[in-house]
């Protein structure tokens, strides 16, 4: 950031940026593929449906869902806290929606399908305040609060759909998920539009800053004249409607929501984009584009998983081992090793004084 | 425990009899402020069972408590791995996974004609393998305690399902099974039988050693010591890289000892098992008085909260006219009732 930095410590300064080794995985992960089949990065463009089909936008399809969520567990994390219901969110908003418009009487009217949209983001932003409310107002701690949401969303889940899983027809809605503007994925675009303004909001206000603060020090920024409270339940709120567009987007492309596997597991991957992009998990600091970096690396791997024909069932071994080498690359220990033991403070103190 | 009744024999007499007693006891309550959730957990698990007794009847007799016992032996074993990484401050995400994995590794090697105990033996190392490669990735790579195990949990569950992905049955005559005999204790009347198995006894012995070696062994004052601040431990020259390295590979063990408990009892393997035990396990260890932050809790704590999720999920069988969807609903309520419970304890003992 600093103009006065000469262009190699600039460079210097990108390579220690933790999200700088995402960026190498997936186009190491493209490469890979590239390898594989060399016209696996090929782009067509299609001039009846006035779109671009390829490997790449099908994985910026399937990046949106993950981006949004990548987001709202960000800022989450910056506030030292930890989102863990965001998978059981998306299906409960994926449930409101498909439920909905099974039983609208003009299903497949736009009007149909706004009010099935704004009443599963209005009961995903109402279960993210009740994250909110219990983290900031009754001082639970985040793990546990949304720990017991995770369980209990997807109980709802199956309340409001009584155990089945409903589909819907509904072309509006569809076209969100598999339509195309501009000849890319609406359902990118909505994520990118998303991921824009929130962070115009929280990186050109201090609002991004206040954030940052709590995750720090709680105490110090409430002495600060913070208002702690307000600014976790707006945190909390956010990353639940978040979650609630990522299970709009899950649930539309095939229409149908399927109550046990939707969105299940994904706070982990979303958890696992944050980390990737540099956010501390102790909080205090946060990168959205880092958290847009992980994301989209975590939807190049599922989909290189699959281009490769490995079983499906061995994806989460092979994300198991992308993950613990960037861990391991990104770890100070192994960084020292191939700066020639040029920085030589330890990590931790050493044993001091034994007397 | 004893404080109600006496409190209600001093409320008759004078008034400053009572003002002493109060101080005593508020003195009491703040030396001892951090037993107060694992008591609170007692209370509430009796609590529980009267109510049981009350409401459904057939609580308190000795096969459903038997049945308590062996159903979540590996629970117990489970709570108990987690309860050591949970006092030094850490997390361990990954023993659901590994308890898929080192079930189904497991059960196919023993149907493949390998000696049973080999296979036991396999399977524990399992578990001790994926304990230490968390350990190192955490002790001497510095990543964060929940993104290592998070990570191991999905390699655990990846090998499970690069294995098999479906049940697998052990063999009828393995000797694996023997884990599950049911030994008669008492024979009542009817199936009212007290009965114990190995891997109830199992569960004992792991809960008496983790006793003694966090209450009783430097390695214990350590891990304490680790949960209260782990760079005040390092100061004091105590082993804290060895120890955060040991307790990561404890849990894996532990976690391999319950995956044969498990596997003996159920005779089925499956890559799915132990979804969502990780969350079991911390619910158990949280509802037992660990203080998730780490540096305060009891062994005996965790044993009791993972009693009470067992009985908690026997009431809801119980009660019947519960549907199905409504169970996770029910044990995210009542998980949510715990942690309020207790925080009410703890602020009113400060």
């Amino acid at each position: 950031m600093n103009e006065s930095k000469s262009n190699l410590e600039r460079v210097r300064a990108i390579i220690r940026s933790q999200y700088f080794w995402g960026i190498v995985a997936i186009f190491l992960l493209l490469l890979i593929n590239l390898i594989k089949d060399p016209s696996y990065l090929n782009l067509s463009y299609n001039p009846t449906t006035g779109a671009f089909v390829g490997n790449i936008i099908d994985i910026l399809r399937a990046a949106a869902p993950i981006l949004m969520i990548a987001v709202g567990v960000c800022l989450v994390i910056a506030t030292g806290g930890i989102d863990l219901s965001v998978g059981s969110v998306m299906v409960v908003s994926g449930a409101v929606t498909m439920e909905f418009l099974s039983a609208a009487n003009q299903p497949d009217s736009i009007g149909a399908a706004a009010l099935a949209i704004l009443l599963a983001l209005l009961l995903s932003t109402v279960l993210g305040l009740v994250n909110g409310v219990l983290v900031a107002f009754v001082g639970l701690q985040p793990f546990i609060t949304t720990l017991v949401m995770m369980l209990a969303g997807r109980g709802i889940a199956k309340v409001i759909t009584e155990g089945q899983n409903t589909s819907a027809t509904n072309e509006p809605v569809r076209w969100i998920a598999n339509g195309y503007a501009f000849g890319l994925p609406v359902v990118f675009l909505i994520a990118v539009a998303v991921i824009v303004v929130v962070s115009i909001v929280v990186r050109k206000s201090a609002l991004g800053l206040m954030i940052e603060a709590i995750g720090i020090d709680p105490k110090a920024s409430r002495l600060a004249g913070l208002n702690r409270r307000g600014l976790l339940l707006t945190v909390y709120a956010i990353s639940g409607l978040l979650a609630g567009i990522a299970g709009i987007f899950a649930t539309a492309s095939v229409m149908t929501v399927d109550v046990s596997r939707t969105g299940y597991q994904l706070e982990l991957d979303a958890i696992l984009a944050v980390v990737i992009g540099g956010t501390s998990l102790a909080g205090g600091k946060f990168s959205i584009g880092g958290a847009v970096i992980g994301a989209l690396l975590i939807a190049t791997l599922d989909k290189t998983v699959l281009f490769l024909g490995v079983p499906s069932s061995a994806t989460p071994a092979f994300k198991a081992i992308v993950i613990i080498a960037l861990c391991l690359l990104s770890s100070e220990r192994v960084r020292s090793l191939f700066r020639q033991r040029r920085l030589t403070t330890p990590l931790t103190p050493k044993e001091t004084v034994p007397s | 425990m004893t404080q109600t009744p006496e409190r209600a024999a001093t409320s008759t007499s004078g008034g400053a009899r009572i003002v002493d007693f109060l101080d005593a006891v508020q003195r009491k309550v703040q030396e001892r402020a951090s037993t107060l959730p694992t008591v609170a957990a007692l209370i509430i698990f009796v609590a529980m069972i009267v109510y049981g007794e009350i409401a459904y009847g057939r609580i308190v007799q000795f096969s459903t408590l038997s049945n308590l016992l062996i159903n979540n032996a590996h629970l117990v074993i489970l709570a108990v791995g987690l309860t050591f990484v949970i006092l030094t401050g850490g997390i361990d995400l990954s023993v659901g996974a590994i308890i898929a994995f080192s079930s189904v590794a497991g059960v196919m090697l023993s149907n493949a004609g390998w000696n049973p105990y080999v296979v036991i033996l396999l399977m524990i190392l399992i578990g001790s393998a994926m304990g230490l490669a968390s350990g190192i990735l955490i002790q001497y790579f510095n990543v964060q305690p929940f993104i290592a195990t998070l990570a191991m949990m999905f390699l655990a569950r990846g090998l499970a399902s690069m294995l098999s992905t479906v049940p697998e049955r052990l063999g009828d005559d393995s000797a694996i099974r023997a884990f599950a005999t049911q030994w008669k204790i008492i024979d009542g009347p009817k199936v009212n039988d007290l009965v114990v198995t190995p891997g109830v006894l199992i569960a004992a012995i792991v809960v008496a050693i983790g006793f003694f070696v966090l209450h009783r062994t430097r390695t214990g004052r350590t891990v304490y010591a680790i949960g209260g601040s782990e760079q005040s431990a390092e100061l004091m020259g105590l082993p804290v890289h060895v120890t955060k390295l040991w307790i990561y590979v404890i849990s894996g063990t532990l976690a391999g000892i319950a995956s044969v408990v498990y596997t003996s009892r159920l005779g089925i393997a499956q890559n799915i098992t132990g979804i969502g035990w990780e969350l079991d396990a911390i619910a158990a260890v949280v509802i037992g008085g660990t203080l998730l932050t780490g540096g305060a809790g009891y062994v005996l704590g965790s044993v009791v909260g993972a009693l009470v999720l067992g009985l908690m999920n026997v009431l809801i069988t119980r009660d019947g006219g519960i549907r199905p969807e409504m169970t996770t609903i029910i044990t995210g309520s009542i998980l949510f009732i715990f942690v309020m419970l207790q925080r009410g304890v703890i602020g009113r003992g400060r």
